[in-house]
């Protein structure tokens, strides 16, 4: 298959998963707990990315205190919890990163 | 709550997404530097960007072409990939009901996941205000235009971005600055710590299947925490 065909149905592929409950909800009829269901959405999805990167953040699983990543995952969890604040959230995590490389002398 | 104008709420957007770019620049790099090692031309490496605009879908992609997989196997591959935006889709879906059509489909091509955990953050705190569509807009465009430069960068000068790169940890940590403070009882705190432990129990999963699988198990948990207190 030529590469711009690919491409061009790949593209569409992906625009009509993004487009599709946008342009269908209020269309079709779902189920209550569909709907409830949706509120979950961001925290599920968004731990789901997260909590890989701290775990596992050169590809396998690295559950050890000498995960620098993840010390400094748990340092903003609490950052954000405490502050709300999302900029002091990124600033505190990349600097509890940069230092626990250093204490635990990684590159 | 007063209602901010159309340009008070791009802006806002813009801003809100700023900071998350420091993760997707460099990612847009390396798309870039990878698509034109996979031998794809300068052209169509750029436009795969703006014609599937979803970074994770791409890179795999270009890998795939890199050794002559067939594209019927690359089509599914990335469907596959991309299937949570469909969630992402639902989610913002409510927030959007009232919109015209047009803007229904620009914001549908924009929903990427950091436009999309910027905006639904900012629908959930602010309620539905007149022009917020206008906020999406700004965090969504803003995110294109980098990713768009970010691959132009990558294909011109290559990915030369140390090894050890802090700035790539930016990403997970907005996530963390976002997630948080939207958990706000015992069925979302729940629907997080599934979704969060199965998805690292499921890393070796192809195709970002662990991550689908994980999302759904943590919205089920959340709807049966939910459902027990009453």
């Amino acid at each position: 298959m030529n590469i711009w065909l690919v491409m061009l149905i790949a593209g569409l592929l992906t625009f009509a998963t993004r487009l599709s409950f946008i342009l269908l909800l209020d269309r079709i009829r779902v189920p209550e707990w569909f709907r409830r269901g949706l509120r979950f959405v961001p925290m599920a999805v968004l731990s789901a990315i997260i909590l890989p990167e701290l775990t596992s953040p050169h590809g396998s699983l690295f559950l050890s205190w000498r995960n620098p990543q993840l010390l400094a995952g748990l340092v903003a969890i609490l950052v954000a919890w405490r502050t709300k604040n999302v900029l002091l959230t990124i600033a505190v995590g990349i600097a509890a990163l940069l230092i626990f490389q250093w204490i635990l002398g990684l590159p | 709550m007063l209602n901010k104008t159309r340009t008070q709420e791009f802006w806002t957007g813009v801003r809100d997404e700023a900071p998350i770019l420091l993760g997707v620049i460099p990612f847009g790099l390396v798309f870039g530097a990878l698509a034109i090692s996979a031998h794809l031309s300068t052209l169509a490496s750029q436009a795969m960007s703006s014609i599937i605009f979803a970074g994770a879908s791409q890179i795999i992609a270009a890998q795939l072409v890199a050794t002559g997989t067939s594209g019927l196997v690359i089509l599914m591959v990335v469907f596959v990939v991309n299937l949570r935006h469909a969630l992402y889709s639902a989610s913002i879906a409510p927030h959007l009901k009232d919109l015209k059509t047009g803007w229904k489909l620009l914001l549908a091509y924009l929903l990427t996941d950091e436009a999309y955990a910027v905006a639904i953050t900012h629908y959930n705190r602010e309620g539905d205000a007149h022009y917020q569509h206008w906020y999406t807009f700004g965090a969504g465009l803003t995110l294109w235009s980098s990713w768009q430069l970010s691959t132009a960068v990558g294909i011109f000068i290559g990915a030369q971005i140390p090894s050890n790169w802090p700035l790539d940890f930016v990403l997970p940590l907005t996530f963390i600055a976002l997630v948080v403070p939207a958990i706000k009882d015992r069925a979302g705190l729940g629907a997080a710590v599934v979704a969060g432990v199965v998805g690292l129990l499921a890393t070796n999963f192809p195709y970002k299947t662990g991550l689908l699988a994980a999302a759904l198990l943590g919205i089920v948990t959340g709807l049966v925490l939910e459902g027990r207190k009453k």
